[in-house]
């Protein structure tokens, strides 16, 4: 073990991983996440929290996740790239350790444009792959990104996410490898609607042997709506959902849209938990967090381990 | 070039409000090219002034003049002879060329009447593109003569983000993806293999703006 992060430990057994995640609140109220995270017990491994997500401002992901770390959770920390430079993200990353943090997800972050502050700056001093090495220095090394010392190293587990379905296809595969040469332990996809296209990508990760050296946690989102699949479709960069998904909601008929999507989420859950070099799955239910259990009873993946 | 816009009519008539003599002037460099600022735009400019203000009732009187260059001391030294009959300039050169005037002339307000937007280039008739950031550490060797810190949104140097969809930006359906460009250029060169998974280091911003304001001492030029 590398660190003592509770999700290395499940995945270094061998067992089929459950992740999810939490928003935090655009507040103060820490009970928000106390809300969500109570939703969430027994049912995950470890829980996300975005670090100000779409570029709108929230609470802060390594204080909310201090929360979820009180109530027992495994926190997973999403640090982005685009608001700190290489001072402020060291410093955080000093902090969510001494603060007992194991799991760091290392993001480039989504632009400022999408979110509540568009006129602001972005840092952008360095990338989400430079971000991993950054980590993977401290924990291997014991250094700073100038080479220096650190007295107390912090130790995490290394996340990223990966997107199988951007663009260029030509480096989607070549990319999982760089961050993997970075360091990176585990990987969450982006929301997985098109499974051909994902099983393609799988091969390929298979072929080179990648997934022996970077967990893949398969990322899913269950759709409440055929408004909210056509808006994923039409809206949302990077993300892939083919015309056959939408249908099969509007078959559903009126009223059951949500249900089907329920449903198609776990049997895609069970679906990926046979497929080669799928280490996990990451539920991204968001804003509908109290589906999660229901979810993951249904997929066969209760009781999660002991931690 | 550098490419600039003009500022709205409204708000230079705003900036010249208190004058009723000013000096317009404009330069034959970059801003000429990008016709923001050349001569023929001087005239123009001059032309909606006059009328606006003689509208208002309060005529202005304005001093047309294109200088060579405004980033040059020497040619911003040719309005010496007449430029302190007015009581302020109106720059149309690049935000470089209104600061050699404000240095130059001490008690003379220098105000600007372009906003200076990037380094970049012609893309067709009428549309200009930025290209270069002028970070003082060239990179385009690396990454198939495409710059990733200006044409990325993010200025990602092992990109792209997962935002690239069919060849365009994340942030705009109208802006290409620079990272696909890079791969694409790099595919084309049959370099992608080999180039791609290499990572690209830290970079050292302290030649770029963030190193504070910037100078170039080229001792074998000078006297
Ligand atoms: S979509 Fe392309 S250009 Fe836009 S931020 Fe991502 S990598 Fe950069």
């Amino acid at each position: 073990m590398k660190t003592a992060s509770r999700l290395e430990k499940i995945l270094e057994s061998g067992t089929f991983a459950v992740t999810s995640e939490c928003g935090p609140p655009r507040g103060a109220d820490p009970q928000v996440i106390r809300e969500k995270g109570e939703l969430l017990k027994g049912s995950v491994d470890a829980i996300n929290v975005t670090d100000n997500q779409t570029s709108v401002v929230r609470m802060s992901s390594i204080a909310a996740c201090v929360i979820l770390k009180e109530m027992g959770f495994e926190p997973i920390v999403q640090m982005t790239t685009r608001d700190r430079n290489r001072i402020a993200l060291q410093s955080d990353l000093l902090g969510a350790a001494a603060l007992g943090m194991n799991n760091l997800l290392c993001l480039s972050g989504d632009h400022q444009s999408f979110g509540d502050h568009p006129t602001s700056k972005n840092v952008y001093d360095i990338d989400s792959i430079q971000l991993i090495q950054t980590v993977h220095r401290m924990r291997e090394e014991g250094k700073f990104i100038n080479g220096e010392e650190i007295k107390t190293p912090p130790k995490f587990f290394i996340g990223a996410a990966a997107n199988p379905f951007a663009d260029p296809f030509a480096i989607r595969v070549p990319r999982l490898a760089k961050k993997a040469a970075a360091g990176v332990d585990f990987v969450q996809t982006q929301c997985i609607y098109n499974m051909d296209k994902f099983r393609e990508w799988m091969k390929g990760i298979v072929d080179r042997g990648l997934h022996e050296k970077v967990k893949i946690l398969a990322g899913v989102t269950p759709m409440k709506s055929v408004g909210m699949a056509r808006y994923m479709k039409k809206s949302v960069p990077g993300m892939d959902v083919p015309d056959e998904i939408i249908q099969r909601l509007k078959d559903a008929g009126k009223g059951n849209a949500a249900k089907e999507g329920v449903k198609m989420c776990v049997e895609q859950m069970q679906e990926l938990r046979e497929m080669e070099g799928v280490a996990g799955v990451h539920i991204m239910a968001i804003e509908w967090e109290e589906k999660v259990p229901e979810m993951v009873k249904d997929a066969g993946l209760l009781p999660r381990p002991e931690g | 070039m550098i490419i600039g816009h003009r500022k709205p009519l409204e708000e230079i008539l705003q900036m010249v409000e208190p004058f009723d003599k000013i000096a317009l002037i404009g330069c034959k460099g970059c801003v000429a090219v990008c016709a923001a600022g050349g001569e023929k735009e001087v005239g123009i400019l001059a032309s909606a002034l006059r009328l606006a203000r003689k509208k208002d009732g309060r005529e202005i009187e304005i001093k047309e003049v294109t200088l060579e260059r405004q980033c040059d001391p020497e040619y911003i030294e040719e309005i010496e002879g007449f430029v302190h009959d007015y009581q302020a300039v109106l720059s149309i050169a690049c935000g470089v060329g209104v600061q050699y005037m404000a240095e130059r002339y001490k008690e003379i307000p220098a105000l600007p009447g372009l906003n200076t937007d990037f380094m970049g280039g012609s893309e067709e008739q009428g549309v200009w593109v930025e290209k270069c950031q002028g970070c003082g550490n060239c990179v385009l060797h690396l990454t198939g003569g495409i710059c990733p810190i200006t044409r990325c949104s993010k200025s990602l140097l092992n990109g792209p983000c997962g935002g690239s969809s069919g060849g365009m930006c994340e942030i705009n359906p109208e802006i290409a993806c620079g990272w696909q460009l890079i791969v694409d250029r790099l595919e084309s060169l049959g370099l992608l293999e080999k180039v791609y998974e290499q990572i690209m280091p830290y970079k050292d911003w302290t030649t770029s703006r963030d190193g504070g304001p910037r100078k170039i001492v080229r001792e074998d030029m000078r006297e």
